[in-house]
C-alpha cells in the first residue's frame, strides 16, 4: 500500500516582480530536477524538501523536467531558459530500425531525441512522404510491441531496453488507392506481406495465390522462364504454410500478368488485401466479464470483439461514448441502441495493466486518425505527464489533404526482393531485382534504401511540402479552436468541492437534469467513471427548452452534431481564432497535465481517467467529425441555421452539456448553487483562484471556447458579466439572461491574451521541452467562484469514493493549518483506490476584482524533485491596472508508503512555502490524497 | 437498380425514426455502388454469379418423417412437382449446370441440400447438421462437390453443428445464426474455412434458421421479414458489419427467403415466393424493377420448414483460378 500526497500552495504577492530573475541561476545549476523558487532566491532546491523523508518511488513525473516555454517579453524569460536541461553535450545513440523489407537501418539520434525524430529519419531514408500511416515500434520488457510515441523521448519509452525498433504501418488506409504515391503503397504492400506471411492477416488459399502472384509480378516483373527459372517462386514466401500447390497457382497467375508494372501489381495486391476481414485490425488478447478468452480488434471503423475467429460483437466508433482503462481492465461505454434505454459499460480484462493501456492508446489513436478531422491536440505543442496521451499526428483527413499537395515527381525506387519474405535458401534476391528496373515514372532517381545501416542520409523535403505541412498545422490550430468546446468540459468536474449531501439536495430540484444523472449513477457500477451520455445531456439540458417539443432522444443529437460541426467550420477560417484556438488548446492540455501530475506514481487510475476524458471528448466530437464525412446534407442544413447555432444560448447549452458530461451529478449541482451564491455579489469580489489551479484553467479554456464561438456569432447581443463559472451556474439553473451576457468579457480578455501569448507559443515551439505553463494564461484571467477541487476528483465519480471538504474562508489571509486535513484511510472495497481532496482557501478579495484581466508579463514553471517529492512551481506575473502581481503556485507531490505522515509532510510543506515567500500570502491550499492499494507500475 | 434505390429510400425513412446511425444507410448506396464496381475484379468477384447448382430429389419419407416445426400434412406429389419446377428454373431458365443427387429414403430431409454444405468461392465446407437424423446427408454432397473440384473442408469436430440454412453470405462477409441447429463451434469452423471473410454470429431466437427470415436480394441488399425477431437480427447484423447494407422488408418472414443470382446476360435474378402464398410480400418484390423476378411455388416444402434457398447449393466455378 502506498499513497500519493500532493498539495498546491498558491502564493501570491503584490509587486514582488523584482525578485524573480535571480532565482534562475540556481535553478540552472539544479540541472534537470531543480526546485527553484524564483521569488525567493535564497531558497535552494534542497530547502524545499517538503517531504524529503518520504521514500520515493522510482518513477518521477517525467515531463516535469520539461522546460517551460516562456514569453520573451518579460524579464523572467531569462529564467525560463532551460533550467532543467543540459544542452551542452549531446549524447548520440545508435538506433537500429528494422525496415519493412526486413533490412536493418542504423541511425544516430540524440539521446534525448523524441520519437518523431526517429520516424522522420526513417521516412527520409525511405523517401517516404506520406508517413502519417506509419509508425515505429519497440519491444518492451515483456517483449510486447509498442508504438513509439512521437512526442516523447525515445529513452523514456524504451527505458532500459535496446535501441532497436521496427518501422511499421500503423494506420492501414481503408482505401489504399487513395494514397498519393506509389512508394507509399509499396511500403504498405511490404507490411501486408509480412502480415500475411506471419498469419496476422489470415487469408484463404485463393487469396494467398492472388496476393502472391501480384507480389511476384511487382518484385520480379514479368514471368520469364529463362530468366527466372522454374523454381523461382519457391524462394519467396506468400503464406504461413506455403505449399507446392500454392506456388504453382501463383506461377500460373503470374504468367498472365505480362506487362503489368510493379505499381499496378501493387494496386491489385492492395485492392484484394484491403477486403480481407482482418485487414488493419490490431488484435489484443483479452477476457470478457465471464473470463472467456476473446480478442479485441482495433481498426479504422471501431472496435471488434472476436471469440476465436468469430466476430461476436462490433462497436463502431460512433457507438462508443467513452473508453477507459483501469489497471488491467479496459472499458468501453456504449451509446444506447434502439433496444436499450441506457448506455452501458462493457469491461474487458487484459493480461496486465500495460496491455490495457496499450489497447487504450491504440484505440485513441485509431479513433483520432480515422474519425476526426484534426487531432485533439496540436502536434508538438503539448507534453504528456504520466499517462496522459493523445494522438498528435495528422489525421487521415489531414494527411490526405496534405499528400494531395505532393508535387514531387514520382520517386523511382527499387523494389528490393525483400529479405524477410524469402526462404532461407534465397540468394538475397540479388539477381532478381534487376528485373523490374523498368522505370514506370522515370524522372527522379531516389536514394533507394538498399544500403543497410547507412547513416546521415539527408533527404530534403521539397518546399511545397513544407508549406503544405505548415498549412496543415495551421489548420490544426483552427480546428482546435472550434474543438475546444468539446474538450472543455472535462476539466470541469474538478470543481466539485461541494459536500455530496448538498449536491443531492440540489439534484432533486432540477428535475430535468436529474434523469440523466441518475442514469449516470445507475451504471456507475460498470467501473468507468460515469459520464452522461451525449444525447442525454442534450435532452436534459434546460437550455434546450426552445426545442422542448422535439424528441429529446434523437433529434437533439443530430442537431447538436450539426452545431458542433458548424461551429467548427465557422471558427476555422479566421486566423485570429486560430491563434486563440492554439492558446486555448494549450491551456487545456496543461490542465490535463496537471491531472496527470496529481496522480503521481501511484495514481494510475487517476491519470488514466484523465486520459479517458481527453478521449471522451474525442468521441463526442467524433459525432461532428463523422457527420462531416458522412452526411453533407446535414452539414449544409446546419450552416443554414448558423444564426441560431451561434447564439449565446447555444453556446451556453453546449457548455452546460459539457459540464454535465464531465462532471456528473455532483459538480453540476454544485454549480447551480454557486450561481445562487454569486448572484448577489455579482460583478465583484472575484475570488481569484484561477491562476494556480487546473480548475481555473478549465474555466479559462471554457471562456476561450466560448469566445471562439461567440466571435462569429452575434457578439453584439452579449454583455459582459463576471465569470464563466457564474455563467455556467446560471445556465444550468436556467437563468438565460445572464448567461447570454457572459461571453463578451472573455472575448476581450482573450484578445489581450492572444497578443501576449502568441510569441510565447513560438517560444514553445522552439524549445521542445516544455512544462505546463498554463499558469501563464490563466493568470491574466480572474475567475470567480469559491471552492474548487483538485482535478483528480472526478476520477472518483464512479468507483472511487471521494471525500470532498471545502472551506471557503472569507477574508482569511492565512491558510488553514494542516491539522484541518483529514487523512482518513477509507476502505473502499471494490476499487482499492482512495481519492481525497480538501481545499483550503482564503477568499481573497482581489485587488483586481474588476474584470480587468491584466497584462501578463511573464510566467515560468520550475520543477524540482527530491527523493520523495516533486515540486512544481509556477510563477506568473501580471500587471493589472498598474499593479503588478506575482502569483506562485507550488504543487508538491508527495509520494511514499502509507506509513508516511502526510499530515506532517503537508504542514511542513506549507510552512516552508511560507518561509520561502515571507512577503506573500498563501491564498489556497488544496490537498489531494490518493491511495492505491495495489500500486501499478507506471505507464510509459 | 433504380428500383432498389427507391425501396431502400423508403426503408431509410423507417430507420430514421428509430436508429441513430441513419447515415450509415444514406452512405450505403454510394458505397455499395463503389464496392460493386470493385467487386468486379479480384477477391469477391461477382456476388451472385453462379454456374452450378446441386439439388437433390425428394424421398417419399419426407411426407411423414421430415423434421418440421408445425404439424402440417405434406402432399408428396405436389411437393415433388414444386421441386421439379424449381430445378427446371435453375437449369432451363437460368442456364445453370444442375447436379441432381438421388433422394435417399433414409434421409427424409435430404432435399434441403443447403444445410449440408456451404460453398463460397473455391471452397466447400461440408457441414455437420444440427439434427442427428440429417448427418448422413453430407456424404453424397461431399462427393458431388469433390467432383466439381472444390476444395473440401470437413467439419469433423463432434462438438460442432452447423446448418447451411444458418449461413448468410452477403458477398462481403458471413453471418452465422446461432440456432437450434448451429452452434458456436460450427461457426468457428466456418470462419476457419473462409478466412478472407468476417464471420459474425447472430442469435436466432425464433424460427428454424437464420435464413428462415432473411436472404440476400442483391449485392448489399438484405431481404428481411418484418417480424420482431427478424428485425432484431437485422439490427445485430448491421451493428456487426463494417459494410453498409440496404434492406428490403417484406411482410412475411418466410417470403424473405429468396434466391438471388447475378447472371451474365440476365443481370439480377430473384427467385421468390408466389403471389398465391404471400401476396403482400410479392407486391414488395415487384418494386424491384431491375431484377428479373421469378416466382417459384414452395407451398409444400415450406410445411417442413424448407425455404427456397434450402433446395440448392449454388456454386460459382470461376474460370480464373
Amino acid at each position: 500500500m502506498s499513497g500519493g500526497f500532493r498539495f498546491f500552495a498558491p502564493l501570491k504577492t503584490q509587486d514582488s516582480e523584482a525578485k524573480q530573475p535571480q532565482a534562475k541561476k540556481e535553478a540552472e545549476k539544479g540541472k534537470s530536477k531543480a526546485a527553484a523558487d524564483p521569488a525567493s532566491p535564497q531558497n535552494q532546491p534542497e530547502q524545499l524538501p517538503a517531504a524529503v523523508g518520504h521514500s520515493t518511488p522510482a518513477r518521477k513525473e517525467q515531463e516535469q523536467q520539461e522546460e517551460d516555454q516562456e514569453s520573451h517579453r518579460s524579464s523572467t524569460s531569462r529564467l525560463s531558459r532551460s533550467p532543467l536541461r543540459g544542452v551542452k553535450k549531446v549524447k548520440m545513440m545508435q538506433c537500429k530500425i528494422t525496415l519493412l523489407d526486413g533490412s536493418d537501418y542504423s541511425v544516430n539520434v540524440e539521446k534525448r531525441a523524441k520519437g518523431q525524430v526517429l520516424l522522420d529519419k526513417v521516412c527520409e531514408y525511405l523517401n517516404l512522404l506520406e508517413k502519417d500511416y506509419f509508425g515505429i515500434t519497440y519491444r518492451d520488457i515483456e517483449s510486447q510491441k509498442n508504438w513509439l510515441d512521437p512526442s516523447k523521448e525515445l529513452k523514456k519509452q524504451i527505458r532500459n531496453g535496446p535501441w532497436n525498433f521496427s518501422f511499421n504501418v500503423k494506420f492501414y488506409p481503408p482505401d489504399p488507392s487513395q494514397l498519393c504515391e506509389d512508394i507509399t503503397r509499396y511500403y504498405l504492400c511490404l507490411q501486408l506481406r509480412d502480415d500475411v506471411v506471419s498469419g496476422r492477416l489470415p487469408c484463404s488459399f485463393a487469396t494467398h495465390t492472388l496476393l502472391g502472384s501480384y507480389t511476384v509480378q511487382s518484385e520480379l516483373g514479368d514471368y520469364d522462364l529463362e530468366e527466372l527459372g522454374s523454381d523461382y517462386i519457391s524462394e519467396i514466401r506468400f503464406a504461413p504454410n506455403q505449399t507446392k500447390e500454392l506456388e504453382e497457382k501463383v506461377m500460373e497467375l503470374h504468367k498472365t500478368y505480362k506487362g503489368m508494372t510493379p505499381a499496378v501489381a501493387e494496386i491489385h495486391f492492395l485492392e484484394n488485401a484491403k477486403k480481407l476481414s482482418m485487414y488493419g485490425v490490431d488484435l489484443h488478447h483479452a477476457k470478457d466479464s465471464e473470463g472467456v478468452e476473446i480478442m479485441l480488434g482495433v481498426c479504422a471503423s471501431g472496435l471488434l470483439i472476436y471469440r476465436d475467429r468469430l466476430r461476436i460483437n462490433r462497436f463502431a466508433w460512433p457507438k462508443i461514448l467513452k473508453i477507459s482503462y483501469k489497471r488491467n481492465n479496459f472499458y468501453i461505454k456504449i451509446r444506447p441502441g434502439e433496444f436499450e434505454q441506457f448506455e452501458s459499460t462493457i469491461g474487458f480484462k487484459l493480461p496486465n495493466h500495460r496491455a490495457a493501456k496499450r489497447l487504450w492508446k491504440v484505440c485513441v489513436e485509431h479513433h483520432t486518425f480515422f474519425r476526426l478531422v484534426s487531432p485533439e491536440a496540436p502536434p508538438k505543442k503539448f507534453l504528456s505527464l504520466g499517462s496522459k496521451f493523445r494522438y498528435s499526428g495528422r489525421t487521415q483527413a489531414q494527411t490526405r489533404s496534405a499528400s494531395a499537395q505532393i508535387a514531387r515527381p514520382a520517386p523511382l525506387f527499387e523494389r528490393s526482393s525483400s529479405k524477410r519474405y524469402n526462404m532461407s535458401r534465397s540468394l538475397d534476391g540479388a539477381p532478381i531485382t534487376e528485373n523490374h528496373e523498368t522505370p514506370v515514372k522515370g524522372n527522379a532517381t531516389d536514394g533507394a534504401p538498399k544500403v543497410i545501416a547507412k547513416e546521415d542520409i539527408i533527404t530534403t523535403v521539397t518546399t511545397e511540402r513544407k508549406a503544405e505541412e505548415e498549412n496543415a498545422e495551421r489548420e490544426d490550430a483552427q480546428e482546435v479552436a472550434a474543438e475546444t468546446d468539446a474538450t472543455t468540459p472535462l476539466r470541469h468536474d474538478t470543481k466539485d468541492s461541494e459536500p455530496p449531501p448538498e449536491v443531492v439536495k440540489h439534484q432533486t430540484n432540477i428535475s430535468e437534469l436529474k434523469r440523466s444523472f441518475l442514469e449516470t449513477g445507475s451504471n456507475g457500477g460498470g467501473g468507468a467513471p460515469g459520464l452522461t451520455e451525449w444525447e442525454k445531456r442534450l435532452s436534459s439540458s434546460p437550455l434546450r427548452s426552445p426545442r422542448a417539443d422535439e424528441d429529446p432522444m434523437i433529434e437533439p443529437l443530430e442537431l447538436q452534431d450539426a452545431k458542433d460541426e458548424q461551429t467548427e467550420q465557422e471558427a476555422g477560417p479566421k486566423d485570429t481564432v486560430a491563434a486563440v484556438g492554439y492558446l486555448v488548446k494549450y491551456v487545456a492540455d496543461s490542465v490535463v497535465t496537471d491531472g496527470a501530475t496529481s496522480s503521481g506514481p501511484h495514481g494510475i487510475s487517476l491519470s488514466t481517467t484523465m486520459d479517458d476524458d481527453v478521449f471522451v471528448d474525442g468521441t463526442l466530437r467524433e459525432e461532428a467529425g463523422g457527420k462531416t464525412q458522412d452526411s453533407q446534407e446535414e452539414e449544409e442544413e446546419a450552416s443554414d441555421k448558423s444564426a441560431t447555432k451561434l447564439s449565446p444560448g447555444a453556446v451556453r447549452q453546449e457548455v452546460s452539456q459539457a459540464i454535465s458530461d464531465k462532471k456528473g451529478t455532483l459538480i453540476i449541482f454544485k454549480q447551480a448553487e454557486n450561481k445562487e451564491d454569486e448572484e448577489t455579489s455579482k460583478k465583484e469580489g472575484l475570488v481569484d483562484r484561477a491562476e494556480s489551479e487546473t480548475d481555473g484553467n478549465k474555466e479559462q479554456k471554457r471562456q476561450a471556447s466560448l469566445k471562439a464561438e461567440i466571435k462569429h456569432g452575434d457578439v453584439s447581443q452579449i454583455r459582459g458579466v463576471d465569470s464563466p463559472k457564474k455563467a455556467m451556474a446560471s445556465w444550468i439553473s436556467e437563468e438565460k439572461v445572464e448567461s447570454s451576457e457572459v461571453v463578451s468579457v472573455f472575448t476581450k480578455e482573450l484578445k489581450e491574451l492572444k497578443t501576449l501569448d502568441e510569441p510565447q507559443q513560438k517560444a514553445e515551439g522552439i524549445q521542445p521541452k516544455s512544462s505546463p505553463t498554463h499558469v501563464t494564461v490563466s493568470a491574466s484571467l480572474a475567475v470567480s467562484a469559491p471552492g474548487w477541487v483538485s482535478p483528480s476528483h472526478k476520477v472518483s465519480a464512479d468507483q472511487e469514493k471521494a471525500v470532498v471538504v471545502t472551506e471557503n474562508e472569507a477574508e482569511s489571509a492565512k491558510p488553514k493549518a494542516p491539522d484541518g486535513v483529514e487523512v482518513a484511510a477509507k476502505d473502499v472495497p471494490v476499487v482499492h483506490t482512495e481519492t481525497k481532496t480538501i481545499t483550503y482557501e482564503s477568499a481573497e478579495v482581489d485587488t483586481n476584482g474588476d474584470a480587468d484581466p491584466g497584462v501578463l508579463l511573464s510566467a515560468q514553471t520550475i520543477t524540482s524533485e527530491t527523493t520523495s517529492t516533486t515540486t512544481t512551481t509556477h510563477i506568473t506575473k501580471t500587471v493589472k491596472g498598474g499593479i503588478s502581481e506575482t502569483r506562485i503556485e507550488k504543487r508538491i507531490v508527495i509520494t511514499g508508503d502509507a506509513d508516511i505522515d502526510h499530515d506532517e509532510a503537508l504542514a511542513q510543506a506549507i510552512k516552508e512555502a511560507k518561509e520561502q515567500h515571507p512577503d506573500m500570502s498563501v491564498t489556497k491550499v488544496v490537498v489531494h490524497k490518493e491511495t492505491e492499494i495495489t500500486p501499478e507500475e507506471g505507464e510509459d | 437498380m433504380a428500383g432498389i434505390m427507391k425501396i431502400s429510400a423508403a426503408e431509410i425513412k423507417c430507420d430514421e425514426e428509430v436508429d441513430n446511425n441513419i447515415y450509415r444507410f444514406e452512405r450505403a448506396k454510394k458505397e455499395r455502388e463503389k464496392e460493386e464496381s470493385e467487386n468486379m475484379a479480384g477477391l469477391m468477384a461477382g456476388f451472385g454469379h453462379y454456374t452450378h447448382a446441386v439439388v437433390r430429389g425428394i424421398p417419399a419419407s419426407l411426407a411423414k418423417e421430415a423434421l418440421r416445426t408445425s404439424q402440417a400434412e405434406v402432399d408428396l406429389t405436389r411437393a415433388r412437382t414444386e421441386h421439379e419446377a424449381y430445378v427446371e428454373v435453375l437449369r432451363t431458365r437460368l442456364g445453370l449446370e444442375v447436379v441432381e443427387l438421388p433422394a435417399d429414403e433414409s434421409l427424409p430431409d435430404c432435399v434441403f441440400v443447403e444445410d449440408a454444405a456451404v460453398v463460397c468461392g473455391e471452397t466447400a465446407l461440408i457441414t455437420r447438421p444440427g439434427a442427428e437424423s440429417r448427418r448422413r446427408e453430407t456424404e453424397v454432397m461431399k462427393e458431388a462437390l469433390k467432383d466439381l473440384n472444390l476444395n473440401i473442408v470437413e467439419m469433423t469436430d463432434e462438438n460442432a453443428t452447423l446448418d447451411g440454412g444458418d449461413v448468410l453470405f452477403t458477398g462481403r462477409e458471413f453471418f452465422v445464426g446461432l440456432s437450434k441447429r448451429t452452434n458456436q463451434r460450427g461457426a468457428e469452423i466456418l470462419a476457419d474455412a473462409f478466412k478472407d471473410y468476417a464471420v459474425s454470429t447472430v442469435p436466432v431466437l425464433e424460427g428454424l434458421h437464420l435464413k428462415s427470415f432473411c436472404s440476400m436480394g442483391g449485392p448489399g441488399l438484405i431481404i428481411i421479414g418484418s417480424s420482431e425477431p427478424a428485425q432484431k437480427a437485422l439490427k445485430i447484423m448491421q451493428q456487426m458489419s463494417d459494410h453498409r447494407y440496404d434492406k428490403l422488408t417484406v411482410p412475411d418472414d418466410i417470403a424473405a427467403n429468396c434466391v438471388y443470382m447475378n447472371l451474365p446476360n440476365k443481370g439480377h435474378v430473384l427467385l421468390h415466393c408466389t403471389a398465391e402464398e404471400f401476396p403482400e410480400s410479392v407486391k414488395v418484390f415487384e418494386k424491384l424493377k431491375d431484377h428479373m423476378l421469378i416466382p417459384v411455388s414452395n407451398m409444400e416444402k415450406v410445411k417442413v420448414d424448407g425455404a427456397l434457398t434450402c433446395c440448392s447449393v449454388l456454386i460459382s466455378k470461376n474460370p480464373n483460378i
